[in-house]
């Protein structure tokens, strides 16, 4: 279970995130959506830390950090609800300088230190489950946005994280590609991988997603169930929202 | 055979001996040390606290707007006054070291901060400390941009030794100089010697060219065409 409590996040005067609090539960696939700037992503990066929440508490799980203005947090702890998590970025973020195989095995041999053998039959397993056995030795450089990021989703499950975060998965890539990513997702989804993702593509959260949480500059405008917020939105700021995406996503498609 | 063929082939052992004994480790501790101070003073300018980094962007000013002869002769005939003597060649040695370490941070700063943030965050993500997420993600791909500036210093390095000779390290320009001193042949004498220096800094570039593919061999960079 992930539990965000009154998180508040400041970028200088800028507040970003304003008193946002949300449960997702254990197996369950939470979509962050809303507009550009929204506070969405920064939401998602305070979960694994990558931003330090300015106040709030964040709790995946039995670990649990509380954050305040000017206070300091020390590494380790960072560290200690870090490794909670793993994560997939907008542009995948592979490891360059080594393959496929190598990115999936990063984290088990250097962080968790696992020897060489092990980790190399748990990465390939996990890239045979991303459909990307057969490009383990290839280069990051040789392969597609679509698998690359599969390879980026294999790496990031790689350490059994509590937690699967997704950081706008699929904007980089062009709808096929895209699609590839969405059916890897779902089918983790399927398999009761808990997952909260930061998205505006329509496929993805509503293939995938059982609740969705709207946030609009930087506050929560409305959640719930994803089948009814799609199809039946409380709000008209909502709804507007949906439809605009509704148009994009048939542009794209044709 | 005529003179001047002659008189290389008897001055190539002496020459080369001198290379071997002082040239060749004067240039390859000089590096290896100044890369070390390079690095240091890299990662106080880029994460230090502020007084150190200042500090170290002082050292760096003083080395960059100071003649590298200058410093050598403070170190060997100047700082004798002060109560610090040193042997020629140890003195040497530090005045290259302290050179190559500003010149080379300066390098290593900008390698390091050219590599995306993305890859930080990556490197985090997956659990990595600050130090693993520098060691295994971050400085392997800045050692790669590094190698074409830091080989500019290396040659150049190989060829400022010669400036030892003027604090008496018998390296081998300066067994050129002796030999020029008994034969009064200095054009044949000082072109031997030159192409010596262009064999050593020849070999570093093909080093060099060789070391860019290895450490390039993931892609996505443009290469060289030749």
């Amino acid at each position: 279970m992930i539990e965000l409590k009154n998180i508040e996040k400041r970028f200088g005067d800028n507040l970003v995130l304003k008193d946002v609090s949300v449960v997702t539960r254990e197996g369950s696939v939470t979509a962050l959506v809303g507009p550009s700037g929204g506070g969405k992503s920064t939401l998602l990066r305070c979960i694994n830390l990558l931003e330090i929440p300015t106040s709030g508490t964040v709790r995946i799980g039995d670990e649990e950090l509380t954050f305040h203005p000017g206070g300091h947090v020390a590494a380790r702890d960072i560290q200690r609800l870090r490794r909670q998590t793993g994560m997939v970025f907008q542009n995948f973020q592979l490891f360059p300088h080594r393959t496929a195989i190598e990115n999936v095995m990063e984290g088990l041999v250097t962080v968790l230190k696992w020897p060489a053998g092990r980790a190399h039959a748990r990465a390939l397993a996990l890239l045979e489950k991303v459909g990307m056995a057969a490009k383990a030795d290839a280069w990051p450089a040789t392969l597609s946005g679509g698998q690359q990021q599969r390879v980026a989703i294999a790496r990031a499950l790689a350490p059994s994280p509590s937690v699967l975060l997704c950081d706008e998965p699929t904007s980089a890539l062009d709808p096929e590609l895209a699609q590839e990513v969405v059916d890897v997702l779902g089918q983790l989804a399927s398999e009761g991988t808990t997952m909260v993702m930061a998205t505006h593509d329509l496929r993805l959260a509503s293939k995938v997603a059982d609740e969705v949480v709207f946030l609009e500059a930087g506050a929560i405008v409305e959640k719930g169930p994803a089948a009814r917020l799609f199809s039946n939105p409380v709000h008209q700021r909502t709804s507007r929202f949906i439809a605009t995406l509704r148009q994009e996503q048939a542009a794209k498609s044709e | 055979m005529p003179h001047w063929l002659q008189l290389m082939l008897e001055s190539l052992g002496p020459l080369l001996w001198a290379a071997l004994v002082f040239t060749a480790p004067l240039t390859l501790l000089s590096f290896a040390l100044g890369l070390t101070v390079g690095l240091i003073v890299a990662l106080v300018r880029l994460f230090g606290p502020a007084p150190l980094a200042a500090a170290v962007r002082f050292y760096v000013w003083i080395i960059r707007g100071t003649p590298l002869l200058v410093q050598l002769f403070l170190i060997f005939y100047g700082l004798p006054a002060a109560g610090i003597v040193l042997d020629a060649f140890p003195a040497a040695l530090i005045g290259f070291t302290l050179n190559i370490g500003a010149y080379s941070s300066e390098i290593i700063r900008a390698v390091i901060g050219s590599v995306p943030k993305g890859q930080w965050e990556a490197a985090y993500s997956i659990g990595m400390t600050w130090g693993q997420a520098m060691r295994r993600t971050i400085l392997p791909q800045a050692g790669r941009v590094a190698v074409p500036p830091l080989s500019n210093t290396f040659i150049s390095l190989v060829k400022d030794t010669s400036l030892a000779a003027a604090i008496t390290v018998p390296e081998l320009f300066q067994a050129a100089q002796r030999i020029v001193a008994v034969t009064y042949e200095p054009l044949i004498l000082y072109i031997e010697a030159a192409l010596i220096y262009l064999v050593m800094s020849s070999v570093l570039s093909a080093l060099q060219v060789r070391l860019e593919k290895r450490l390039g061999r993931y892609g996505g960079f443009l290469e060289a065409r030749s």
